[in-house]
Parts: C-alpha cells; structure tokens; sequence
C-alpha cells in the first residue's frame, strides 16, 4: 500500500558507511567522557565541594539541547582556530565529539560518584584496616563494588550518545542523523526509518555488550566478559577501518547544504557537473543556516548556495530593503571583502518567504495581499518553519504590516505544507521555490510594501576557489540558468509522495533543463 | 614458664594521656596504660564505654583528641599510617569482609597489598584450620558463610600476615560456646607460641576471666579496674568489676548448687 516500503532496500544503501562514522563518533565521545568523568568521580567521592561543581556544571549542559549545544560549538571553535590555526576544524568531527562528550558526563559522573560513595563505610574501614593504600582501596575495593553502578552509567551514556549523535549532521558530521534528516526534509520516509532503526538497533547492541559486561563482573563469569568486550572492539576496529582508506586527495571539494529538499538538489547538481569536471567531491548535508555561511567563510565548506536575504538580513544585520541587483551587488563587495567569498552569482530564481492560504479561504475571505492577511488575522492561526518566527525577516513583515494571529504554531517545512492543507493552519510562510505550492493550489499573497527582501539563490564559493578561474568556469553555466519554474518542478519531485525521485535523480533532471546551455 | 624464655614477636604498648571527643561525648578519656610484650589484655566494659574506639586508635583508624599511643617505644604517627595498620592485625567488631572476593583472597589481601610475597596456598589452608574451618570454604565467597564462620575468617585474615600485635574486638561474639570455648582456647596458645601481645575486646566476663593475663574494665571512657583474674575475683577494683565479675560467678554458683540438688 504505501510506496516508501519498497524503497526501504535502496534506503539502506548508504547506512555501511554512515554506520562506521557513527560508530566512531560514538566511541570517540564516550571513550574520552569516561577520561574525564572517572577520575573526576573519584575525586568527587572524596569532596564534596568538587561532587557539587562537578555535577552542576555535567547537569547544567545537560538541560542546553543538544541540537543547541552542537551549534554553540561551532563559534567556539572557530574563535579557538584564531589562536591554533589548521589544528581546529570547527566543523564536522571535533564540535560533534565535544559536544557529545559534554552530553555524557552526567550520567557517568552521576553513577560514579553514588557507586563510590555507596560503597559500606564498615567495607571502606576495613580496607583501611588491613593497611590499604588510598590507590589499593580504589582499585581493590572501591572500584570493583561500585562497578555495577558505574556501568548502569555507561549504558546510560552509550545510549544517549549513539541518540545524539545522529544530530551531529547538523553541524557537517557525518552520521546516521544524514539518512533521517534528508529523509525528513524529501519525505523519505524509508530513508527516516533506515536511520532511525539503525541507530535504534546500534544502540540496543551496544547496550546489551555493555549489559553482558556488567553481568559477567558480578557474576565473576571472565569468558563472557571477555567475549562481549572483544565484541565491542570489533566493532571499534570496524568503524575506524574506513578512517585510513578514506585518506582523500587534496583535490577535494566540499559541497554544503542545508536542511531542506532544494539545498540537497542543488549541492547534487553542483557536485556532479564538478564530478564531470575531474574533482573529487564530499558532501556535508544538513548544515544549520548559520553555521553555513560561515563554514564556507572558513573553507569548510568550498561551495554552497545561499540566498540574497539571509545573507543580508543575518549575516549583514541590515533591516532596509534595496532594489533586487543593488542588494546583490552589495552583498557580493561585502563578502569578497570581508571574508574573500566568492559570490559567483545568482542561479536564475528566488527562494523567498511567500505567505500562502488556501484557496478557498482566497477567494470567500477576498484575501489577495499581505493586506488583506493583516484583516482577517485575528481569526487565523499561522504556521511556519521552525526558525522563521525567530529570523529578522519575521520582524520586517511585522513592521509592515499589522498581524496578530489567533496562534503560531512551528513545524517542520514539511509538515507545515501538510498543515495549511488539512487546516491545522490557515496561512503559512512557505518557500516560494517550493513545488507543493503549486501543487496544492495554495495562493501566494502579495507583498505590496516590499517588507521581505529578495531572496535569490546566490552560488557561494570559499576562498580556497574563490579565484581559482578553472573551478568558476565550471560552474559558471549554473548561473542564471534555473527559472523558478524549474526549481518548483524539481523540488517537487523529491517532495511528493507518489513516484518520488531521489536529490540525485531530481538534479539529473534539473541539469537537462539549464537554461543557459553551453 | 617456659614461654618467657621464647623470643617474643609481640611489641609492648604504651597509652600517654589519650583522649578522644565527639563533641560533647568523651568516648576515651584521659588514658594512661601500660603492656609489656607478649602480655594477653581482656578489655571489657559496658556498651558504649569506648572499648572499640580505643582500640582504633592503636592503629589510627581513629585519631585521638589528645595524646598519643606508643607500640614498641615508637609513636604510632612515626611511620606511613598504611604501613603501620600492615604490621598490625585486627579483627574487626562488624568483620568487615570483602564481599567481592572469595575467603580465600579476603585471607590473603594482606600479602596481597604488601611487599610480602603471596601467601601460598598451604599456609590458607593452615589458617583456615587453625580457626577451625574446612579448606572447601577457601573458594566460597563470604555471603556463602555464616555469621559466625565470617568472623573466623576475620580472625585468619588478621593473623595472616604474622604480626606481632594483635587488636581483636569481640572476635567470637557470634559464635557458639562450644566454638568459642575452642577457638578462645586454641589462640590463647597461638599467641603463647608465637609470642605475641594481644586486647582483645569481649562481653564473655567467664572467658576473659579464664585466658587472659590481664583485665582492664572500661567504664564512661576510663579504665576503671586494671588487675589479673585472680585479683579481680578476689575483689577490692570497684563496683562495676564487682558486678562484671558477679555474673559468671553467679551463674557458677547456681550450676554448682542444682547439681547437689540433683
Ligand atoms: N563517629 C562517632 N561519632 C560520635 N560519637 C561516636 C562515634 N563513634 C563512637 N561514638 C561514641 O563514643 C562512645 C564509645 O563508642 P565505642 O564504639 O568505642 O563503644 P564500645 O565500648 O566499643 O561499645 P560496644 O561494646 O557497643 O561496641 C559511644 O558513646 C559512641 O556513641
Ligand atoms: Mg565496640
């Protein structure tokens, strides 16, 4: 009955490779969690006062999401890189590992701590009794009773990093969180639940290893312990196994893109023309908006597509509207002197933010401009993505015009559609480029005081390429050459339900169209 | 007694003006005593009147107030305290065995943790037996024992590792008579044998009566009566050896008299 389960072979394809960077990852933080936190724990147990810092600060980042947390990173370690140069990336492996690593603390330290200090004081006494050192008591007596507790919080904390790590994607790390966060934005629903059963089914491994572990150190059973540890390194040796053949040549290029169908698309189209073109290519997908631009500001990311607003109304903190080719204009001085990006220039159409209702609301309501949403508002609830209300952008309209909704609900991009559709919205800030517009017959209003600033895709190259004439040329016949028909049609395609098309074949198809053809 | 003429293992011990405070309760209070080596000392006196938190302070498991214990002319502080506790047996009031590890690493840990070489097997074995244990126990862990058995094992482990100094509180208290009556007898020449010098805490007046040389009776953080058996049945040290002493021999007495009644 439903299509997506036949597709549920191919989703799988990619989840070897996934699978081991997220083993890696996984491993890495909570190898280097139980670093910090055991010798922390033992000195906890021993103060009091180190106890209460140690789990404030391990329960205080606890309570930060860790999508937010992952974010923080990437800032931090960019200021970092001022002072220690290449040694920092502050995307991808590092920001992720730290992030994670924070994450685990708590448990580990928790568990730790409430083993060590429960161990019975008339046991403690007579280790000191028979003449044990402080180091004896720990390793003899100590660490051995508390061990059940300690490990009850490193099952905790394998579990939630193999969980959280899957959010890594949003900061350029390549996880399982690739498959389910594309697969969110392009309605994949296979691709959501290949991640997710993944992960799920790595993460219930990983526990019961660590639960057979425990059990055979109460039990005293060595050769199960034994067993389940080797079975754990094997696992160990798996996911770093890809680290050395991996080994990329310097010709690489890096394609970022954000979380949404379009940005997928697109970063195909570009990687497979520079495909053609002999370069290597490397996709970090799912990239937060933020951390985007200045990823390619700091050649993380070599090539991307952004769009005219957000980089003028976020990245500049301008609030004014400009005619269209004089914001694009400033826009491409400004980053060329700022941070020696290359704006190489707009692909043809725009992305812009489109209120959109449903046609019956339309034409009963009479509801045609931004000024006739502002009449029947108080009777409507708006829907949005998940960052609008919060973007510049949203105070821009405000300004303009006066909106007061009945509720504000955030979604998903994908649900949101879904929602003005089955009325659990009654308007919503859709992406003009966006194929189900059309394909719902959502009307967009007009915008008669200009109050969103132009949104046009704009090709984004890092400074490493950013003079590099053999690279622009190749990319040179991009620009002006998608109309937004185009880019509808091809978002669309990934989007809708029936007979969907892969990012991949979506920007195969795309290519066939170029307006501006060699 | 010929015993004199052995070498002796034991230290003597010497107590100077020793205090120990919690707060407004004085546990040990104000404590001056005297043993040579090689003496047997039967510490006994009312719950709570400090027996065990003298005894601690011999091996510094509690720090006095003021004061300080000599073993052997030399301060207790002398030397590392893991290194004193190492050259010290005790025996612990709640036996405080290791619960993760079988009786016969719980025996050994004291070699196990000195420079000492690890105690072989055989010599486990003649432990167990002297506190009157079956070898089979070697491998049992100590949930697996009874309360009584645990303590003996208790008793093995202190002995282990041949000290010279032997602090025991209430060693036999969970056993029965019959072992207890054994097990007193049988250490009471150990420490003959080997010289040793020995407290050890107990609430069997008869028993203390019976094999120690010497009886001190604690009383609210003081020692209220400081004589040998004999002197103590004799009488003249107070009202609380008076009635301490009172128990056994009335319960003698009474044996005595329903057998005539027979
Ligand atoms: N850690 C402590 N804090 C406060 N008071 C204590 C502490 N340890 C012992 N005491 C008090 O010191 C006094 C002597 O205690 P101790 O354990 O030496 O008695 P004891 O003679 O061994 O008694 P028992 O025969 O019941 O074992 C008691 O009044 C006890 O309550
Ligand atoms: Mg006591």
């Amino acid at each position: 009955m439903h299509e997506w389960l036949n597709n549920i072979a191919p989703a799988f394809q990619r989840v070897p490779e996934l699978l081991a960077q997220h083993l890696q990852l996984s491993f890495a933080a909570l190898a280097l969690a139980l670093l910090i936190a055991l010798p922390l724990a033992v000195w906890a147990s021993r103060n009091r006062h180190v106890a209460n810092v140690a789990l404030g600060f391990a329960s205080l980042v606890q309570t930060i999401p860790a999508l937010a947390l992952l974010a923080l990173f990437y800032p931090l370690l960019l200021a970092l890189t001022a002072l220690f140069g290449d040694l920092i990336q502050p995307l991808g492996f590092l920001p992720s590992l730290l992030a994670l690593t924070l994450y685990a603390l708590l448990p580990i330290l928790r568990n730790a701590v409430t083993g060590l200090n429960g161990v019975d004081a008339a046991i403690v006494e007579a280790a000191d009794g028979v003449g044990m050192t402080r180091a004896q008591k720990l390793r003899l007596v100590e660490a051995p009773l508390a061990a059940p507790t300690i490990m009850a919080g490193i099952r905790t904390a394998a579990v939630w990093t193999i969980g959280a790590a899957t959010l890594s994607t949003t900061v350029g790390q390549p996880s399982l969180g690739d498959l389910i966060f594309a697969g969110l934005q392009t309605q994949n629903w296979s691709l959501v639940l290949a991640g997710c059963l993944t992960s799920a089914a790595l993460a219930i491994i990983v526990d019961m290893l660590l639960g057979t572990i425990e059990n055979a150190i109460a039990t005293r059973r060595k050769r199960r312990g034994w067993t389940a540890a080797a079975l754990l390194a094997g696992g160990l040796v798996f996911a770093l196994a890809p680290i050395g053949a991996s080994g990329d040549g310097k010709d690489t290029v890096i394609i970022g893109s954000k979380r949404f169908g379009e940005q997928y698309i697109l970063a195909k189209l570009i990687g497979h023309r520079l495909e053609d073109a002999g370069y290597n290519v490397r996709y970090r997908e799912g990239l937060g908006s933020a951390v985007m631009f200045q990823a390619v500001t700091n050649d993380d990311v070599n090539i991307s597509i952004d769009y005219a607003g957000t980089v003028w109304t976020n990245e500049m903190d301008r609030t004014d509207s400009v005619p269209r080719p004089e914001m694009i204009d400033t826009i491409t001085r400004w980053s060329r002197d700022t941070y020696g990006v290359n704006v190489a220039g707009p692909l043809g159409f725009e992305n812009t933010y489109a209120f959109a209702v449903r046609p019956d609301d339309a034409e009963n309501l009479n509801i045609k401009t931004m000024d006739d949403l502002a009449r029947v508002s108080p009777d409507f609830v708006f829907g949005t993505d998940l960052e609008f209300l919060e973007r510049p952008e949203w105070q821009m309209v405000k300004d303009a015009y006066p909106l007061r909704f009945k509720g504000e609900r955030a979604f998903e991009p994908t649900f949101m559609y879904k929602a003005l559709s089955s009325r659990q919205a009654d308007v919503i800030s859709a992406f003009s480029s966006d194929g189900r517009i059309a394909a719902n017959n959502f009307v967009v209003l007009d915008d008669p005081k200009g109050a969103v600033p132009a949104y046009d895709a704009l090709l984004m190259v890092s400074p490493k390429y950013a003079n590099d004439a053999e690279f622009i040329a190749t990319i040179q016949p991009l620009l002006n050459a998608i109309s937004v028909e185009k880019m509808r049609k091809a978002n669309y395609m990934v989007d809708r339900e029936d007979d969907k098309k892969s990012p991949a074949e979506s920007a195969r198809w795309l290519a066939g169209q170029l307006e501006n053809k060699e | 007694m010929p015993d004199t003429l052995l070498k002796k293992r034991g230290p003597s011990l010497e107590f100077i003006g020793l205090s120990r405070h919690y707060g407004n309760v004085v546990a040990v209070d104000n404590i001056s005593q005297h043993i040579e080596p090689g003496e047997f000392i039967a510490l006994v006196g009312a719950s709570g009147s400090g027996k065990s938190t003298l005894l601690k302070m011999v091996n510094r498991l509690i720090e006095p107030t003021s004061g300080q214990v000599e073993i052997g002319g030399e301060d207790v502080t002398t030397h590392e305290v893991h290194e004193l506790r190492r050259s010290i047996g005790y025996v612990f009031q709640n036996i405080g065995l290791f619960p993760h590890m079988d009786i016969a690493h719980n025996i050994a840990i004291g070699s196990r943790i000195g420079s000492r070489p690890v105690l072989p097997t055989g010599e486990i074995t003649e432990l167990l037996k002297l506190v009157d244990l079956p070898t089979e126990m070697a491998s049992r862990m100590p949930d697996q024992l009874s309360g009584g058995q645990q303590q003996r094992v208790g008793v093995a482990r202190a002995l282990s590792t041949k000290p010279g100094l032997m602090l025991m509180d209430e060693p036999f208290g969970a056993l029965d008579p019959i072992t207890r009556e054994n097990l007193a007898t049988s250490y009471r020449a150990l420490h003959d044998r080997l010289g040793l010098t020995t407290i050890m805490v107990t609430h069997d007046m008869a028993k203390a009566l019976l094999i120690a040389d010497r009886i001190w009776v604690m009383s609210a953080g003081k020692i209220a009566a400081d004589a040998s058996p004999a002197q103590l049945l004799a009488g003249g040290y107070g009202d609380e050896a008076e009635s301490l002493v009172a128990v056994p021999r009335g319960q003698a007495e009474r044996l005595l008299a329903r057998k005539a009644d027979g």
